[in-house]
């Protein structure tokens, strides 16, 4: 049988607030243990919320970004349960009427198509702090420095039909996220963070199969592995005649497995309530204009205008805009060189391939986009070859300079002095009389030899397009 | 000195007929005496006291005295009090110093007050009658045999018993209007908002409200004054101005329409009590207003209303309390399961734990909407009534209980019965209107009283119509205390 896959994703994003949601408490990451935790923190008795307006505004940002309805009365609930990372005994969260309604995004597949995800809601909550296992002989310690942290719940919905598509759908959410700056979208610190709703049905039937819930996958990578993993499981079960149980499973990215958690039965009944501690939020439409005008360019509307603007390709319009970063800094180098076709291919090429070698961001790029510019404009103008090109910017990235100083203190200027290139030609016609032989009785082909001996001879500073052309003229005059 | 009110005591400070810390000698003198029996103060804070009323005479003496400056007062010990425990009635919480002060306690010591110490109530304020509290009973001052009334029954015990000059208290269904009633003193629940609820320990969110206990409508102005205003900390607290709560007190009552509702004068109210309040209203009749009857037909919903919403709120609210940070933790818990269950077993008493385990039946998935939400709209129908009576009248009154203070004991047994005890205020606190108690005379030589309710921030109207009646009459004169 053929199956098909339903996913839908539940990602936290950690929003980018200088204190927490409810509190006035830095949000700074890595202080000592309970440290940046004040009494609202602690829940000591007495003590009340006052909502952070910043988280506020970030969250209408994004509900803005994706085209959503914004919640013009939006309400903080409570949600019940005990753990003892959990200071009050409830999570302040948004269930029935949250800040960002009903939106959605545009995925882009691999194969060049793109999809419309929708997006059933995104809530504003406060995170739990931390329980520390180790370090306690067999005791528990809590840290609640991270609790109170603002987080925005983006829920899609199960519009996602395979794992790819969900990463192509966090990648999207990553980069609107960082566009807009309301997070760093660290997955690995945890600031974005990936739960997947998996169920698989019979191709062809609109019937939900039982979905299970897959929690812990903190990396691009590990959501589409544990979502195929959890895809292979469910369609084994059932084409054994099981079923598949409604339940939480964690992924292990070690053994690339997902294993129960606990079962969505005795799973706890929350018993949300409206907070009383709280009004609801009551904005208006000067609130949400004045919201909108703070909008950056948005990565699909920037992917138009490359296209536009550089003549670029859809496909590399969307490799440059999918990271503002990128974008930025690819923008930067096209506009001091004059050349944009040139800057994409670099940006893409070389640069990506070294920061990926290196393993650094191009924020922490050590070639400034003047620097790549200054490069590029040398190849516009003959000074150097592309080949030579690549040599120049391997110093530039090893710190030696600029493009102009390594060109001359390297001396790979190129040779465009027709003179100096005909004196190597007719050198080494004269000295390999046997392929001026071979090329005299039709092997044309020889002509590489002769180019690849001149190239050699001027330590590859030959204008390439020159010697051809003079070789083609000498070698042809020989045949008459 | 200490049988004056809080307003005499002030003019007389003013006057240097005697001085703060003599005056706080006086009250921490007739506490020793006192409240070994009585029960009212569960901490006495000395040495504080004393160091406050010697920087109140000082700050006199340099010309900076406020009208509360050097006023000898006690907190009900709800209100967090930094460096000082604040137990809240409960076991679970006997152990705890907060480190930081309530806004309440904040605005008084500036205002340069007296901190006496913090008043008995029920615990985490759960109940009518004050014996719920872990310290034990408070005893009427009028008959040492009979409850004060709760959840304040400390602060009206002491403000009865003069052995504070003024108190704060709280009211979430009537805690301050009931024990004032029983005990014969003045007691003030603000208009939900109007006071701040930061460092107030939280029973029910949406119907807790901060006010005062004191001899009379004046001495509540003055307090008031002290506590009202917005707070940044408080996201419920309103923005609406505060006034001077003391500058109509003496405004003539003539034309003020008074709303009698029909079902706060039916069965199960006292006869003789009836007719205190009767001839209380027809005093106010006497100075010029009118009286007509209204009709607040949801009423007889209320206390089934309250007692869905208040324990859902207060199962939340108290959730905190789970031995992990502070408070009271069971001895050698074996893993988290057991810490939890024997930390709380053991930390509340009984009338918490009912009201937890009601709140969590009512919020709990396939009951929420019969129970919650139910009681919501009930909320809404309640809040409706007093707002159509409003557009006839300009004040409810009506009496505050069905009876006079009732014995220590005699109602432990039936849960329903203690909260039938608030019957004719619980609506008051679902609608977040501004309510009053105060004396309108005795039965059987026990203080009866008049509840009077006003419109949404109508605290300065409500005290002007308490005080021309405090005016004309002397029931808010009389004392336990020989």
């Amino acid at each position: 049988m053929e199956w098909e896959t339903v996913i839908g994703l539940e990602v936290h994003v950690q929003l980018a607030t200088a204190s927490k949601l409810f509190s006035g408490t830095s949000t700074e990451f890595g202080a000592q243990p309970n440290t940046k935790a004040n009494i609202y923190d602690l829940a000591m008795p007495g003590t009340l919320p006052v909502l952070n307006a910043e988280a506020l505004r970030m969250a209408v940002k994004f509900g803005l970004a994706i085209d959503a309805e914004i919640g013009k009365t939006s309400v903080f609930d409570r949600k019940n349960y005990f753990y003892p990372d959990l200071p009050k005994g409830y999570q302040t969260s948004q269930l029935d009427f949250p800040t960002v309604g009903k939106g959605q995004l545009v995925i882009d597949i691999e194969d060049g198509s793109q999809r419309t995800i929708g997006v059933t809601r995104a809530h504003m909550e406060e995170d739990a702090g931390k329980s520390l296992h180790e370090d306690f002989h067999g005791k528990t310690g809590i840290d609640l420095n991270r609790a109170g942290t603002p987080l925005l719940e983006i829920v899609s919905e199960p519009d996602l039909r395979n794992a790819r598509e969900a990463v192509a759908y966090l990648k999207k959410l990553h980069s609107i996220i960082l566009y807009l700056g309301i997070s760093d979208g660290d997955m690995s610190q945890g600031s974005m963070r990936c739960d997947a709703n998996v169920s698989v049905r019979p191709k062809g039937t609109t019937e939900l199969g039982n979905r299970t819930e897959i929690k812990n996958i903190n990396s691009f990578r590990f959501v589409e592995k544990a979502i195929n993993i959890e895809v292979q499981r469910q369609i084994d079960i059932i084409e054994d005649g099981g079923k598949i149980v409604q339940e939480t499973r964690l992924y292990d990215a070690d053994k690339n497995e997902t294993r129960s958690m606990r079962s969505k039965e005795v799973a706890n009944d929350y018993r949300y309530f409206p907070e009383p501690d709280l009004l609801p939020i009551v904005i208006d439409d000067a609130y949400i204009e004045s919201v909108r005008a703070t909008l950056p360019e948005l990565p699909d509307i920037k992917k138009q205008r490359f296209q536009d603007q550089y003549a670029l390709s859809e496909y590399d319009a969307m490799i440059l805009s999918s990271d503002l970063s990128t974008a930025d800094y690819f923008e930067e180098v096209a506009k001091a060189c004059g050349d944009a076709k040139l800057s994409a291919n670099w940006v893409m090429g070389d640069l990506q391939a070294s920061l990926n070698k290196y393993e650094i961001s191009i924020s922490e790029n050590p070639i400034s986009s003047e620097a790549l510019a200054g490069l590029i404009k040398r190849i516009k103008d003959n000074t150097i070859s592309s080949k030579i090109a690549k040599t120049v910017f391997e110093a530039m990235l090893a710190g030696e300079g600029d493009a102009d100083s390594i060109i001359e203190s390297k001396g790979l200027k190129q040779v465009t002095d027709t003179g100096a290139i005909e004196k190597m030609v007719d050198e080494v016609i004269a000295n390999n009389p046997a392929q001026v032989q071979q090329f005299k009785e039709g092997k044309e082909q020889v002509i590489g030899f002769f180019v690849g001996q001149i190239m050699k001879a001027s330590q590859g500073k030959a204008n390439p397009a020159q010697v051809n052309q003079l070789l083609k003229e000498k070698l042809s005059s020989k045949k008459k | 000195m200490i049988e004056l009110g809080l307003a005499a005591l002030s003019r007389a400070l003013a006057d240097g007929e005697f001085s703060s810390v003599e005056l706080t000698q006086a009250y921490l003198q007739q506490i020793a005496q006192e409240n070994s029996d009585l029960n009212a103060y569960v901490t006495v804070c000395e040495e504080l006291a004393l160091s406050q009323a010697r920087a109140a005479d000082e700050a006199r003496s340099q010309g900076n005295a406020g009208p509360l400056t050097g006023i000898p007062i006690a907190h009900k010990d709800l209100f967090c009090t930094q460096g000082i425990r604040t137990a809240c009635g409960s076991k679970m919480l006997d152990n705890f110093i907060a480190p930081y002060n309530a806004t309440v306690v904040e605005n008084f010591i500036k205002a340069g007050s007296v901190t006496l110490g913090k008043t008995n109530m029920d615990e985490f304020a759960m109940g009518s009658s004050n014996e719920t509290s872990f310290y034990g009973p408070v005893k009427n001052p009028w008959d040492r045999s009979l409850v004060p009334g709760g959840s304040s029954g400390g602060s009206a015990a002491a403000v009865a018993a003069r052995l504070c000059a003024g108190a704060t208290a709280t009211d979430t269904g009537g805690s301050i209007r009931q024990p004032a009633s029983f005990t014969g003193i003045t007691g003030l629940k603000p208009t939900y908002g109007r006071v701040s609820r930061w460092g107030m320990v939280a029973f029910a969110s949406s119907l807790d409200q901060a006010g005062t206990m004191t001899q009379s409508a004046e001495d509540a102005a003055m307090m008031l004054n002290v506590m009202a205003g917005l707070d940044l900390k408080d996201s419920t607290s309103s923005d609406t101005a505060a006034e001077d709560y003391t500058k109509d007190l003496d405004k003539p009552l003539a034309g003020l329409k008074i709303g009698i509702p029909t079902q706060h004068f039916s069965e199960g109210l006292n006869a003789d009590v009836e007719k205190c309040i009767r001839e209380a209203i027809a005093e106010f009749e006497k100075l010029g207003a009118t009286v007509k009857e209204v009709s607040l037909d949801n009423s007889h919903l209320s206390v089934s209303a309250y007692y869905v919403i208040a324990p859902a709120e207060a199962s939340a609210n108290l959730s905190r309390y789970d031995g992990v940070r502070y408070g009271y933790r069971c001895k050698d818990p074996v893993n988290l399961e057991d810490m939890y269950k024997r930390t709380r077993s053991e930390g509340f008493g009984t009338e918490v734990k009912r009201r937890i385990m009601v709140g969590t039946y009512a919020l709990s998935a396939g009951y929420y909407d019969a129970y919650y939400i139910k009681a919501q709209k009930i909320r809404r129908l309640i809040k409706n009534d007093f707002q159509k009576a409003f557009e006839e009248v300009d004040v409810i009154m009506g009496p505050t209980s069905p009876h006079t203070a009732f014995a220590i004991g005699s109602k432990n047994d039936d849960p329903v019965t203690m909260y039938l005890e608030d019957i004719y205020t619980i609506a008051v606190n679902l609608a977040g209107l501004p309510g009053m108690s105060i004396p309108a005379g005795l039965v059987n030589g026990l203080p009866v009283g008049l509840q009077i309710v006003g419109k949404d921030f109508a605290e300065a109207q409500l005290l002007n119509v308490a005080h021309k009646f405090q005016q004309a009459t002397d029931w808010h004169e009389k004392s336990p205390v020989k």
